[in-house]
Formats: structure tokens, C-alpha cells, sequence
């Protein structure tokens, strides 16, 4: 009860007038950047930390809550209207989303981002509130054979459910590992697939891939199929603010579920926020192809609930890492840990006992920073799906350009620019031909992370590969791997045999 | 009164606009504008040194307008492909350390630090060797005799390939006795993960920046067995590798360059107001809050260092097979 205590006193040293015109700005700043594709909140913190030297650290850490969650609010908005995600943690969230405003529940899907966003970082940060140290804890049980059992159980878990065909699932995955080779190995040192340009040293960056697939993607297909019988209308958003009390009951065990999910991989570092919001929304279509009126593929609001709760709550517990431990696990915990130490403080062990009222004056201002966020966006879902009325000549090349600029704006480099064109031709050309592109980054994300940690455990063990199953969270993973694709084969082996009596019956 | 000001405000704003517009000619001079290419992601360590350096400068009014330019990338070997491309423009500076000295060598690139103009050393860290507070080696020695024994069954963690963690690896190899080709280096993503790995007993031993783990070291999760520093430092209570009869140091140095065409009396300017900038209370105040260690050096004698330590890294590289 300590720390509720201490909570208290971190909501009395917050809510002056000042200090919530910080959390208000930060918050406006965070969206802003986050709807942008390409910008995170991780530049918009970095871009900050000069202007905020003249504040005080609690007014400081109090706009950068702000904006850190600002952004995770804002980067679903511009992935559900446009399929442009702000960001990579917002890719999953999108695919379902984007479905969802092309068949006019723009506003329904963006209040659903919205409230999951919330409930995902509300509980989490609860978690942080009074299990922080223990939850350091959780970091040390994993090495580099757990981490890969978990990009293995990624795999396996998200690739079985995002394609129909698994031949062409399979295909595109490979495309996107192929990707992810590029760029000087992290092991050996050597380059790969460079082809001596300096500039791809540090492999193509995530937001490249992002970009040029689903939004330049999209923008060729749109314009290729126009005047065909192709022509997609997106139709005008109903306008409704609320969510029904139906699409309520679908959303609510979503947005718990990915919360769950999302909560522990904000201590392990895994690569931020990908790897939860992608298993969380594998979990939800799973689950959602249990139901007969199942609307995967048609937009559903569970494939939305999940992966934004997921994103958010390991945030969360991704700060949590950073203040106890002074663990940074996703690139905006690592440039906060640069501002820490702009004030003379270091995340850590001893960071509760040196500037306790600092932490909680910080943990308090997420409650704060969240529930701002909620209140700003839930009645801009409407008019943000109003952006949708814009003819379609001038909104994608409205998204042409932000694009760009986005992509530009991250690494300032030339290469980038051709980069993103080409891979939006890709991503045309993928559409075209009926591959799904969601395969692509999940190659993309978890192919280097099961790489390296493969390649790691095997150094560590001097090439003994019973280290790959020597711990019990290693044993569990497969085993829960192996029971699940056992399970799979069994109902696939029953449709089809479910398929055939019919027919035969008929003959 | 107020009209003069007025007056006064919007010739100095036209002037500035003018030397802003002329600023790709001659006309532009270091003390009215100065832009520093950081050749990192915001956050990293060399955008954090150009920050708080630009602070300096702008603090004292050295320089009216101080920019800085993230170029990031290849262990900084991208921003200084396009620094030295600067010509003779003496309004640029770029930082640089020990870091791009590695990652010259490792990525071939196609320029180096002779291909710039040295300004000034500004600062240095150090890295240290640390291990889990329940690891068996008290000191350096324990685990220097037990490393010699058998260098691949220890696990080395740290920082990316070539950078300085891999180079104070293999130069503690070396003067064990060991090939710094065996050592079993495992590279991560910054000490973050380094301390993942050494607190889950991934790795036994864990290379990194002193400034990182300061806490953890000071809270007894782990214990710092020596410091990369070439004599002891006030506030580090670690010995130094060469206090423990080990030959080695390696401290990490940031420092300014400036573009490689510039003109000696352009130089001098540059390195007078670089030398200002230190003597701010704004640097001091930087230097104190991140830890870092004042280590001012100009002139020919930074030219020497440079030379010197790059040929040192070169060696240590080479022998290190990569």
C-alpha cells in the first residue's frame, strides 16, 4: 500500500495548471507526430530534449509522457483510414482497421484504437505501479535460447493465421526475410547484399519497408484499379461516435487479451512493440475463425482491440523496465533514458530511493497523460474519419507525400527515397498477384531477432544445440508450439474430410 | 524609444536573414553561424555530445546560431562520407571518436578522419569489465588466469562489432596471451542488452561503458573488475586495468573536425571558439551531469592523437580478424 501512497503524492506534485498545460501539449505533439508515417515518438522526445532544458525535470518527463503516448494513440489513427501506420507497433492493428473504415466503421474502428490504447496502457502502468521491481525480475530468465523458442512460437503462431494460402503466405515471408538480410551482420561483421553502399550498412530501415508496402502499395493499387470494375468505393463513414453495445461485447475480451499479451514483452528486449501486437492479432483471428458470423478479412473490430491494448501495454511495462532497471527495450525508453541523464538522474536500481518523487510524479502523469488522450481522441474519431470524404485523387496524393516526407525525415538519406519507391512497387505488384503482404514484415521484424538469437545461443554453447531446450520457459514454448500445430493439422484434416462427406453423399 | 527598438530588431533580423541566405558562399563566419553534424540517431551518444556542446555555444552567445544535423549510420561512416564532401566551408563541424575510428576500418570506408581538419578533443569516458555480483572472479586477475586457460568457453558481451567494447576485449585478450581472434565475442545492441545478458548468465563477463552501469555497481547487482582509463579517475573507485599490471587502456574520446579545405586562419578561429565553448559553465555542467572527463587537446598535438590512435585501433582490428 506504500506505493499507493506514494502515487498519491505523484497526482498532488501533477495537477497544477502548468504541469497538466505540459501533459495537454505533449500529448497534442505526440499525436501529431505519431499520425505522420514514419515519425515516432522516439524522434519527437530526441527533437524535444533541447527545448525542454530550460523546464523543470517534472514538467519535462510529465510533456514526454505525453508524447510517448500521444504517439501510440496517433500512429493507428492515419494506418485504419489510410493503411498508412504512423509506425511499425501500429501494422497489425491497421490490417483489420483499414478494413473496417473501407466498409464505413471508420469511426468505430478509430474509438476502438482509441479505448484500447487506453485500457492497455491504464493496466499496465498499474502493473508498473506496484510490481516494477519483481517485473525487472522476468528479464533476467531470458537468454538467447528463450528469445529464440519465442521468435520461433511468433512464427509459427502469426504465419499459420494471417494467409489463406499457406503456399503464398509462405512465399511472402520469404520475401521479407530476404529483406531483412540486407545490412552488415551484427555477428560476424560481414556485409550482406549491400553491394558496397554504405548507406545500407544498418539494413533497410523498418519504416522503409512499411511505408513502400502499405501505403505506396496501396496508392498504385488504387490508382491502377481505377475506372476498372475493380474501383473500390470507400464508403462514407456512418458518423456514429459510440460503439454498439455488440461490437462493445466483441472488442472488450480483445483489448483484455492483448493486454495480456503485450504486458511482458515490455521487460524482455525483443525489439519493441512489434512482436506483442502481431501475436495479439494471430490470437484474435484464431479465435474469430471459431465464430460462424467471423468478420476477418471484412474488418473486424476484435483484429483492432487487440493489437492496439497489446502495443500500448508494453509500453507500459516498457517503462517500467527503463525506470527499474534502467533497461531500455524499445528506441523511445532509450532516448527518455538519454533525458534522464540530461537531468543528472540514471535509471536504475537506486533511481526510487535518489528521486522518488520524480518516478512517481512520472508514473501518476501516465495516468494523466492517458486518460487526456482518451478524452482528445474518442470525439475526433468521427472528424478524423471525415478525412475519408476527401476525393481520392487529392487524399492519396496528400498520403504520396507525407509519405515521403515521413521516410525522409527519419534518415535524411537519398537511397531511402528510391528505396520506399521501390518497395511500394512491390507491394503493388504483391497485391496485384494476390500475395498478402503481412507476411513480409513479420519476416521483416522476426527474422533478424530469430537469427541472432539462434546464432547467439550457438556462440555462447560453443555449438551445442541442447542449449536451445535447456530451460523450462524453452520446453514450455515448443510444447505449447508443438500441441497447437497438432491441433491445427487435426481440424484441417477434419474440414476436409467435413468437405468431402457432403459431396459424396450428393454423387 | 520603442520605435528604435523596433527598428534596431528588424535591421539585425534582415542582417541574420542575409547571412543565412549567403551561407552556401563565403560570406558566412563561424561566430555568426555554426551548424555541428551529429553522425548519429537523436538520442545516441555523439547527437547527445553535439547538443550539449551547441548549449555551450549558444549559452555564452559564442556563436549567434548553432544547428545540429543527425546524419546516422554506419558507426558515423555515412556522416562523415558527406562531411568531408563540405569542401572549405569553415561554418561546419562534425563529432567524431574513437567509435568512427573502428568503423573506418571495419566498414572500408573510403575516407577517414585524414580527410578532415581536427579542431579539438573535447571529453572522454571509459568502459569497464564487469561481471554478475555472484560471478566466482573477484578480480581482473581471476578472471584473466581462468580466461588464459580457456578463452572460447567465456563469453564475452558488449557493444557492436569493432566498436570500443570489441577493441578493449581484444586488447585485454592480448595482453593475456590469448589470439584476440579467440575470443568469444557476443555483440548487442547497447548496454542495456549487455546487462540483460550478463544478469540471465548469457555471457560471464560484460564490456561497456562505465557511465551505463554506474548504478548497478554502485547498488552491488554488479561488480566493475577494471576501467578502461589510462590512470585512475577521481569518483571511479574501480582500478584501472593498469593499476592490476595489465597494459591496457582505452578511453572512449569525442571530439570536432572540421571540413578539410578550410584555410589556417579559419582553423585558428574555429579552435578559439571551440576552446571558449569549453570554459562555459554550460560544458561544465554537461561534463558533471554525464560523467565525462575533461581531456582538451588542439592543434597539431590532436592532429598527432588522431593519427596515432587510429593506427592503434588499425592494429587491434587487423588482429581481431575482422
Amino acid at each position: 500500500m506504500e506505493s499507493l501512497g506514494n502515487l498519491g503524492d505523484g497526482f498532488l506534485t501533477i495537477l497544477t495548471p502548468m504541469n497538466m498545460l505540459w501533459v495537454l501539449v505533449g500529448a497534442l505533439l505526440g499525436t501529431a507526430v505519431g499520425v505522420l508515417p514514419g515519425l515516432g515518438s522516439a524522434m519527437a522526445v530526441a527533437l524535444l530534449l533541447p527545448v525542454t532544458f530550460s523546464l523543470d525535470p517534472i514538467g519535462a518527463f510529465i510533456m514526454f509522457a505525453g508524447v510517448l503516448f500521444g504517439g501510440l494513440f496517433g500512429d493507428s489513427t492515419a494506418g485504419i483510414l489510410m493503411n498508412t501506420p504512423g509506425n511499425s507497433t501500429a501494422i497489425a492493428g491497421s490490417i483489420e482497421g483499414h478494413r473496417m473504415a473501407k466498409s464505413g466503421r471508420a469511426a468505430q474502428a478509430l474509438a476502438t484504437a482509441a479505448i484500447g490504447a487506453f485500457i492497455g496502457g491504464i493496466l499496465s502502468s498499474v502493473l508498473v505501479v506496484f510490481f516494477a521491481p519483481s517485473l525487472a525480475e522476468l528479464a533476467t530468465l531470458f537468454g538467447p535460447a528463450e528469445y529464440l523458442a519465442l521468435a520461433v512460437f511468433a512464427f509459427v503462431a502469426i504465419s499459420a493465421v494471417v494467409s489463406e494460402s499457406v503456399l503464398r503466405g509462405l512465399a511472402a515471408l520469404v520475401i521479407g526475410l530476404a529483406i531483412a538480410l540486407v545490412g552488415v551482420d551484427g555477428m560476424s561483421g560481414a556485409a550482406r547484399f549491400t553491394g558496397g553502399l554504405p548507406e545500407l550498412f544498418d539494413g533497410i530501415n523498418i519504416v522503409v519497408i512499411t511505408v513502400g508496402l502499405l501505403a505506396l502499395g496501396e496508392v498504385v493499387a488504387v490508382a491502377a484499379r481505377r475506372g476498372t470494375t475493380e474501383d473500390l468505393r470507400v464508403m462514407p463513414s456512418t458518423g456514429r461516435l459510440w460503439l454498439s453495445r455488440r461490437e462493445i461485447r466483441l472488442a472488450m475480451p480483445a483489448w483484455l487479451r492483448g493486454t495480456a499479451i503485450g504486458v511482458p514483452f515490455g521487460i524482455i528486449p525483443v525489439g519493441g512493440s512489434e512482436v506483442p501486437t502481431f501475436l495479439s492479432y494471430g490470437t484474435e483471428r484464431r479465435l474469430g475463425s471459431r465464430r460462424a458470423d467471423s468478420m476477418f478479412g471484412k474488418g473486424a473490430i476484435q483484429g483492432v482491440a487487440g493489437p492496439e491494448a497489446a502495443g500500448n501495454a508494453t509500453a507500459g511495462t516498457a517503462m517500467g523496465a527503463l525506470l527499474a532497471l534502467g533497461l531500455p527495450t524499445s528506441a523511445t525508453a532509450a532516448v527518455l533514458l538519454a533525458a534522464f541523464r540530461q537531468y543528472g538522474l540514471q535509471p536504475g536500481p537506486l533511481l526510487f530511493e535518489r528521486a522518488s518523487d520524480l518516478v512517481w510524479a512520472l508514473l501518476a502523469s501516465f495516468f494523466v497523460a492517458m486518460t487526456v488522450l482518451l478524452v482528445l481522441n474518442l470525439p475526433f474519431a468521427p472528424l478524423w474519419a471525415k478525412l475519408l470524404k476527401v476525393p481520392r485523387h487529392y487524399l492519396y496524393s496528400g498520403i504520396t507525400v507525407f509519405a515521403m516526407l515521413g521516410v525522409y525525415a527519419t534518415s535524411g538519406k537519398v537511397l531511402d527515397l528510391v528505396l520506399v519507391l521501390a518497395i511500394g512497387l512491390l507491394g503493388f505488384a504483391m497485391r496485384r498477384y494476390g500475395l498478402p503482404v503481412a507476411p513480409v514484415l513479420i519476416g521483416v521484424i522476426l527474422g533478424p531477432l530469430a537469427e541472432t538469437e539462434f546464432r547467439r545461443a550457438m556462440a555462447v554453447s560453443e555449438g551445442d544445440p541442447s542449449v536451445l531446450v535447456s530451460s523450462p520457459i524453452t520446453i514450455i514454448l515448443y510444447l505449447v508450439l508443438a500441441l497447437g500445430v497438432t491441433g491445427l493439422l487435426v481440424q484441417r484434416a477434419r474440414n476436409r474430410r467435413r468437405a468431402r462427406t457432403p459431396r459424396a453423399v450428393s454423387s | 524609444m520603442l520605435a528604435v527598438a523596433g527598428v534596431l530588431s528588424t535591421v539585425v533580423l534582415a542582417g541574420a536573414a542575409a547571412v543565412d541566405a549567403s551561407n552556401s558562399t563565403s560570406g558566412a563566419t563561424p561566430r555568426s553561424k555554426l551548424t555541428v553534424t551529429a553522425p548519429a540517431a537523436p538520442g545516441g551518444g555523439w547527437d547527445l555530445a553535439s547538443r550539449e556542446f551547441q548549449q555551450a555555444l549558444r549559452g555564452d552567445s559564442i556563436v549567434n546560431n548553432v544547428q545540429v544535423v543527425n546524419v546516422p549510420g554506419a558507426g558515423g561512416t555515412i556522416g562523415l562520407g558527406q562531411f568531408v564532401e563540405f569542401g572549405d566551408d569553415p561554418t561546419r563541424l562534425m563529432m567524431t571518436g574513437t567509435v568512427m575510428e573502428g568503423a573506418i576500418t571495419v566498414n572500408k570506408s573510403r575516407v577517414n578522419l585524414e580527410n578532415t581538419t581536427p579542431i579539438a578533443r573535447l571529453a572522454e569516458d571509459y568502459q569497464v569489465f564487469i561481471v554478475p555480483a555472484d560471478s566466482p572472479y573477484r578480480t581482473l586477475q581471476d578472471f584473466m588466469a581462468a580466461w588464459k586457460k580457456n578463452p572460447h568457453s567465456h563469453a564475452v558481451g558488449g557493444g557492436g562489432l569493432g566498436g570500443t567494447d570489441h577493441l578493449l576485449a581484444g586488447l585485454a585478450a592480448r595482453e593475456a596471451g590469448i589470439d584476440p581472434k579467440e575470443v568469444n565475442y557476443i555483440s548487442f545492441a547497447g548496454g542495456g542488452e549487455v546487462l540483460t545478458a550478463l544478469l540471465s548468465n548469457t555471457v560471464e563477463i560484460g564490456v561497456s561503458s562505465y557511465n551505463d552501469f554506474r548504478d548497478q555497481i554502485e547498488a552491488g547487482n554488479l561488480r566493475a573488475l577494471a576501467v578502461s582509463a589510462d590512470r585512475p579517475v577521481p569518483g571511479i573507485d574501480t582500478p584501472t586495468f593498469i593499476e592490476q599490471g595489465v597494459d591496457v587502456s582505452l578511453p572512449n574520446w569525442r571530439g570536432l573536425v572540421a571540413p578539410p579545405g578550410i584555410s589556417d586562419a579559419q582553423r585558428q578561429e574555429l579552435t578559439d571558439i571551440v576552446t571558449e565553448g569549453t570554459r562555459t559553465a554550460e560544458w561544465e555542467d554537461a561534463l558533471t551531469r554525464n560523467k565525462w572527463v575533461d581531456s582538451l587537446l588542439t592543434g597539431d598535438e590532436f592532429a598527432d592523437f588522431i593519427r596515432q590512435d587510429q593506427l592503434r585501433v588499425n592494429t587491434i582490428i587487423e588482429e581481431l580478424g575482422l
